[in-house]
């Protein structure tokens, strides 16, 4: 055990499974009604009008069907799932339970332990914690708020009820509605005019907030002029007690703002990863979604931007890697409103082992959206012959100043390229790993340096026993 | 003592065709062989038999490398043991760069070794002196393995790999093909520096050029399938004056 450790610093276990060495406080049966609904609200003290949203979002879940156009959703059981579980604050799960396997991948990927034990639900005080500290009190300084929604809500209410749901209705989508009735953790930013947040925050870093949870949910606000970075995630495989991640991230960019959201997510393979993502640019301003998809059985993701300022942009980085069993449908959304606004999406997607990806993407351009710029580029790489990818675009142009760029390959790792590899002395994985590393790394690039490396090695974890 | 490769009979078919069809063939070390011979022989082929392509098969014949049999092992086996081929058409791979490349494979040999693995900055001041050598500038190693390279400098890059691997036998399939006079000379030295330190080579080609500056030890004319003829350097000479007709009357299947 690490000295210092506070009990009351551990996150909630729920997020990261083990879920038998967990006893709730608060326990709420499995189920979705309005009940299980108002008990989530209660339990936080929440604002009417927070559970005023819940219940009509709960109604419009019910009435919305499960979408078919995508991957196969019919299997989940919304009946078996725990919408909310509070893990005591007393209670610590035990190291020496994590499974080995578990334990074997921290250590693969490089994750210190103190980190592992985080991100296993265990808990111990996380090192960075003092890092954070310092950060903390810089924001403050600042003006920056960041914290987990919940406090989010708690603390400066006046500005969430103004800006939650704005972007993301709660009736957008059937998993939006369902987020929106049962949401527990996310993180809240708030960054004031012309405030520069240099250092990127890290959800990563928040030991003690509970903003990693199934049905989180994140909301940003970039007044005029700031800048700000939000990564979320990271590489290690997530233990998830359920099998439904069904999270939403709502973006505001006031006018010349940017804001750069990037996320690398590894869930456990009987996860399904339902997430909307939206945000709104103003003029001038500038989002940008880097997006990382690992693991999961299903991921639907598709960050999306309004540009509806004049000259606002969208930038869109998307990486999906489908292993066996696994169905990837991940894409972007540009919605082009406004005059002189540009978007570029960049769609990478691996593919092995009889995995599937889709790129799903729709490209809007109003009709009095005049001199817009759009480019798309998607590109898979099929490591067998059993593994698939496909391409469904959707183009709205609604009139004829656009320029459109739309470009779309599928490669194979082929033989020849892995023979002229293993002739350097190279195994066939080690080979197929820098082929892999290779087809990536214009997104690795735009990683932050800790969050590149660990993917590589999660790379060659992939690929490790994938072939020969 | 064992040859240092030794070439039994060797039968190998690629999809279902014949295409090796009895090669006998014996190298030692510091030697330099020139494999000659017209197109469709089967030079390319017996280069990627060497090397382990998983497409041939091997139907009977024998492959000893210092008197152990290289047939069961896989291609970077092979490698680990001082095998080296020079490709005649070197495979791009996107975003990979050389560096990261040419420190994977150099990596993988002294693992193999059980040397210490070299750091970025130690295999950096041990390919600046090479890089010079071939031309290339420091850039060079920054940029994606093959990609949209020019024939030349494909070429040169595969040199540049037999310098930072130092095999104890190269092959070198075609390496003169799509090189002007100044790259073939950059090519032509880089084999010479390494065939001082006792590396042999087998140069295979159509062509007399390469020959021309890196003085062959023996020759072999090669023709549907056999090794027809063997000799010293002045078979090259032969070859430039009357092709490989001369020859046909000798392939008695």
């Amino acid at each position: 055990m690490l000295p210092n450790t506070q009990t009351d610093k551990i996150p909630g276990s729920y997020q990261y499974g083990f879920h038998d060495d967990v006893k709730p406080v608060y326990s709420i049966p499995p189920g979705l009604s309005a009940r299980v609904v108002q008990e989530i609200s209660h339990i936080k003290n929440e604002p009417s009008w927070m559970l005023d949203r819940r219940l009509k979002a709960l109604e419009a879940f019910g009435e919305r069907p499960v979408p078919v156009w995508g991957a196969n959703l019919l299997d989940i059981d919304f009946q078996s799932i725990c919408y909310y579980l509070k893990p005591s604050e007393r209670q610590v799960a035990s190291w020496d339970k994590v499974p080995i396997k578990i334990k074997q991948t921290f250590d693969k990927l490089g994750i210190p332990q103190a980190e592992q034990k985080f991100l296993s639900g265990v808990g111990a005080q996380y090192d960075s914690e003092a890092i954070y500290h310092n950060l903390k009190e810089e924001w403050k300084k600042q003006g920056v708020i960041f914290m987990d929604m919940d406090s989010g809500l708690r603390e400066h209410p006046e500005i969430v009820k103004q800006y939650f749901g704005t972007v993301v209705p709660l009736n957008d989508n059937k998993f939006a509605a369902l987020n929106t009735a049962t949401w527990s953790g996310g993180s809240f930013v708030y960054v004031p005019k012309g405030v520069q947040v240099t250092v990127p925050l890290q959800a990563y870093f928040r030991l003690n907030a509970q903003n990693m949870g199934q049905f989180e949910r994140t909301l940003i606000i970039a007044e005029a002029g700031s800048l700000v970075t939000y990564v979320e995630g990271c590489t290690a495989p997530v233990y998830a007690v359920d099998s439904l991640h069904c999270a939403v991230v709502e973006i505001i960019a006031k006018p010349y703002s940017r804001v750069r959201y990037t996320t690398m997510q590894n869930w456990s393979n009987d996860v399904y990863n339902l997430v909307t993502k939206r945000a709104i640019a103003e003029e001038g301003a500038c989002v940008e979604w880097v997006d990382g998809n690992f693991g999961s059985k299903v991921t639907m993701k598709y960050p999306s931007v309004y540009m509806k300022g004049r000259g606002s942009r969208a930038d869109v980085l998307s990486l999906a890697y489908a292993g066996p069993g696994q169905h990837q449908d991940a894409g972007a959304k540009a919605m082009h409103l406004a005059s002189d606004t540009s978007s570029n999406i960049i769609s990478k997607s691996i593919s092995r082992g009889g995995g599937r990806t889709s790129y799903r993407g729709l490209l809007h351009v109003a009709a009095h959206a005049i001199n817009c710029k759009a480019k798309v580029k998607c590109d898979a790489l099929l490591l067998d012959a059993e593994s698939r990818s496909d391409t469904y675009p959707t183009n709205d142009v609604r009139n004829s100043s656009v320029q459109v760029e739309h470009e779309a390959t599928v490669s194979k790792v082929g033989e020849e390229q892995l023979f002229y590899m293993r002739s350097r002395g190279l195994t066939e994985n080690e080979a197929t790993s820098l082929i892999v590393a290779g087809f990536i790394e214009p997104i690795a690039r735009e990683l932050p340096m800790e969050y590149a490396v660990e993917l590589n090695r999660l790379i060659e974890l992939e690929m490790d026993g994938s072939v020969g | 003592m064992p040859n240092l490769l030794e070439i039994i009979n060797l039968h190998t078919q690629v999809e279902g065709k014949e295409i090796l069809k009895g090669v006998n063939l014996a190298i030692n070390q510091g030697e330099i062989h020139a494999l000659m011979g017209p197109n469709g022989s089967g030079k390319s082929t017996l280069a990627s038999v060497l090397m382990g392509h998983p497409s041939f098969v091997v139907t009977s014949g024998k492959i000893n490398w210092q008197g152990q049999d290289l047939l069961s092992l896989k291609p970077e086996e092979r490698s680990h043991l001082g095998l080296f081929l020079a490709f005649q058409y070197p495979v791009s791979v996107t975003g990979l760069t050389v560096e990261h490349f040419l420190r994977s494979a150099l990596s993988a040999h002294r693992q193999s070794a059980g040397q210490k693995i070299l750091s970025p900055l130690e295999f950096r001041s041990l390919i600046e002196a090479e890089l010079k050598l071939l031309k290339f500038k420091s850039e060079f190693l920054e940029r994606s393995l093959n990609d949209g390279f020019s024939g030349g400098e494909k070429k040169r890059l595969e040199i540049l790999q037999l310098a930072v691997l130092k095999p104890k036998l190269a092959i070198l399939d075609e390496t003169d093909s799509g090189l002007d006079v100044d790259a073939m000379k950059l090519v032509a030295e880089g084999v010479n520096r390494l065939a001082k330190s006792e590396m042999a080579v087998l140069v295979i080609t159509h062509y007399q050029r390469l020959l021309h500056y890196l003085s062959p030890t023996n020759v072999h004319v090669m023709m549907a399938g056999k090794i027809i003829k063997s000799a010293g350097s002045d078979l090259v000479q032969a070859v430039e004056q009357t092709g490989y007709q001369q020859f046909e009357h000798l392939n008695v299947a």
